[in-house]
């Protein structure tokens, strides 16, 4: 089997890795959206789609192929070209920032030195997708949104990077696997306590990132219709929703593997326990903790109303970047006298 | 042709396709995007020397927030073509030997006399554990770090200016003091009253 393995060229292995990894995560996506219906659905005291499949399952099936029997309408004065390009700017980077993601010790596609950059990079490079969608479907809602969101996500996008400058100068390294690694110990040895304010600002940033609830400006129903997207239909829109599912997903990732352990076991540093939780694998864990994050983004749609935009741009330029600034010069004084941001 | 010359070869094609599509465009909008289409294949191409930390950093500044910001304003911009493309005939031949002169500059300081390939070893290959991020990391934060703090420095003026000329306070704007509504209290805002639905004033 190893033979047969190592006797295909690279590209083709990298093709039969890559495969599976995109369907798995567009079935999550799928998961999610139903999971998104049925735990608002529960928080409101209704029940949610149930119909379709047990506990319907299948409606994310049923949504999709709707989707992609719908035409995909043009509009006469849009830029057919970048109208249609628009989309797959979206889902490109979504899907593309999963290559340096690790979901176990090794087990990771490209395990590269920069990862961290590299995950950032791409991330940056969403908001194309909405610009452009905007700007080609030439309509005013579309347009008002596309606006939103390019000035929210570079303000938000500052706030973040910094925080990951937080994550990257406590782990010494670039690379997801060192990072993860750097953090092994009980519970309180997990960066989310000695970076407390970079891992608040950062999955805060990251919910702003993604245009989720409360800062879903671009989209904002009550105000522009449905703001960026509002001429898309079929399957180009099914695209916009993928992508941002996809990025919810990322975030969510992420944050559980710079900031609560990545794969490490739950530890409260007594052997007894901590063997018993160690026996569960750690890919488990790893999707336990990034659960967490993905039920957050859904709580908070449930719970918070829509930011005001003037607020948006307030708490990211004026609040959110001072405080990573000095959470930085605290950080790295820390690491100066010796004493470091991690308990070890 | 290894893989890698192909795929130079190839990238070297996009970039210099965009680059022209730049200047050639006729929507502006078109011309920036084409520009994001450059700069994302130069970094391509620096990957391809191995210099993740430079590609990635140029997707992410250039990219991902530069580019962001200009095609911001010039999607706003209502520009009327015609009124550029007049004149075209009449500055064509300043335009060419301005350009002749930049390229006689351009080959002067580093043409093949002083940047020739046989002036420098040849590179090798870098072993797979090698950082480019580190490395640069090291060398800019000890030997460079004069100039580089300097370059941050001259930035931050760059940027106190630019706020300072364009922060205008004008009479009679509206604006909300964050830290009173924060500070607000539900005293302040809410009064309850007492009314008997019964005898309720009449109209």
């Amino acid at each position: 089997m190893t033979e047969l393995w190592n006797s295909i060229p690279a590209w083709l292995q990298y093709a039969v890795l890559i495969a599976p990894l995109m369907v798995t995560l567009t079935i999550v996506v799928a998961m999610y959206t139903l999971a998104e219906r049925r735990v608002i659905g529960a928080m409101q005291t209704r029940i949610g789609p149930n119909r379709v499949g047990p506990f319907g399952l299948f409606q994310p099936f049923a949504d999709v192929f709707k989707l992609f029997f719908k035409e995909v309408l043009i509009p006469t004065q849009a830029n057919r070209v970048l109208f249609l390009i628009a989309p797959l700017l979206a889902l490109v980077p979504a899907f593309a920032a999963w290559a340096v993601l690790p979901f176990d010790a090794g087990v990771v596609l490209a395990d590269v030195n920069a990862g961290l950059l590299y995950i950032l990079a791409l991330t940056s490079m969403t908001v194309y997708g909405v610009i452009i969608a905007g700007w080609a479907s030439n309509s005013k809602y579309a347009l008002l949104g596309a606006m939103r969101s390019a000035a929210q996500i570079v303000a938000y996008e500052i706030a973040m990077g910094f925080a990951l400058v937080g994550v990257l100068m406590a782990a010494g390294s670039l690379n997801l696997g060192a990072i993860v690694d750097a953090q092994v110990g009980p519970f309180w040895h997990w960066y989310w306590l000695p970076l407390l304010p970079m891992f608040l600002i950062y999955f805060i940033s990251g919910v702003a990132e993604t245009n989720r609830a409360p800062f879903d400006v671009a989209e904002g129903e009550s105000e522009i219709v449905a703001g960026f997207h509002v001429e898309y239909s079929g399957a180009t829109f099914a695209a916009f929703f993928l992508a941002e599912y996809m990025n919810m997903i990322l975030i969510s990732f992420l944050a559980a593997l710079l900031f609560l352990g990545g794969w490490h076991p739950l530890a409260f540093g007594i052997d007894a326990v901590d063997e018993v939780l160690a026996l569960v694998p750690g890919t488990l864990w790893l999707f336990a903790k990034a659960g967490f994050f993905m039920f957050c983004f859904l709580w908070f749609r449930a719970t918070f109303p829509r930011y005001r935009y003037d607020q948006i741009m307030r708490l990211g330029w004026k609040v959110f970047i001072p405080i990573t600034i000095v959470w930085i010069f605290v950080e790295g004084f820390l690491i100066y006298m010796g004493w470091g941001p991690w308990w070890q | 042709m290894s893989v890698e010359s192909v795929l130079f070869y190839l990238f070297g094609t996009i970039l210099v396709a965009s680059a022209l599509g730049v200047i050639t465009a006729r929507n502006p909008v078109h011309g920036v995007l084409l520009l994001v289409l450059a700069f994302f294949t130069a970094a391509v191409l620096w990957l391809l020397l191995q210099a993740e930390f430079l590609a990635i950093v140029l997707v992410l500044v250039y990219v991902g927030a530069v580019m962001v910001l200009f095609l911001f304003v010039v999607m706003m911009l209502d520009v009327n073509v015609a009124r550029i493309r007049e004149g075209y005939a009449k500055y064509l031949p300043l335009g060419i030997v301005i350009a002749l002169v930049m390229a006689a500059q351009i080959v002067i300081v580093v043409g093949a006399q002083a940047f020739g390939l046989e002036f420098f070893p040849r590179p090798e290959a870098l072993p797979a554990d090698h950082s480019n991020t580190r490395a640069l990391g090291l060398l800019l934060y000890t030997h460079y770090v004069y100039p580089f703090e300097l370059a941050a420095v001259i930035l931050l003026v760059a940027i106190v200016a630019a706020i300072t000329l364009t922060l205008r306070h004008r009479e009679g704007t509206r604006t909300q003091d964050v830290s009173r509504q924060v500070r607000v209290k539900r005293a302040d805002r809410v009064r309850l009253v007492k009314m008997d639905s019964d005898k309720g004033e009449q109209p």
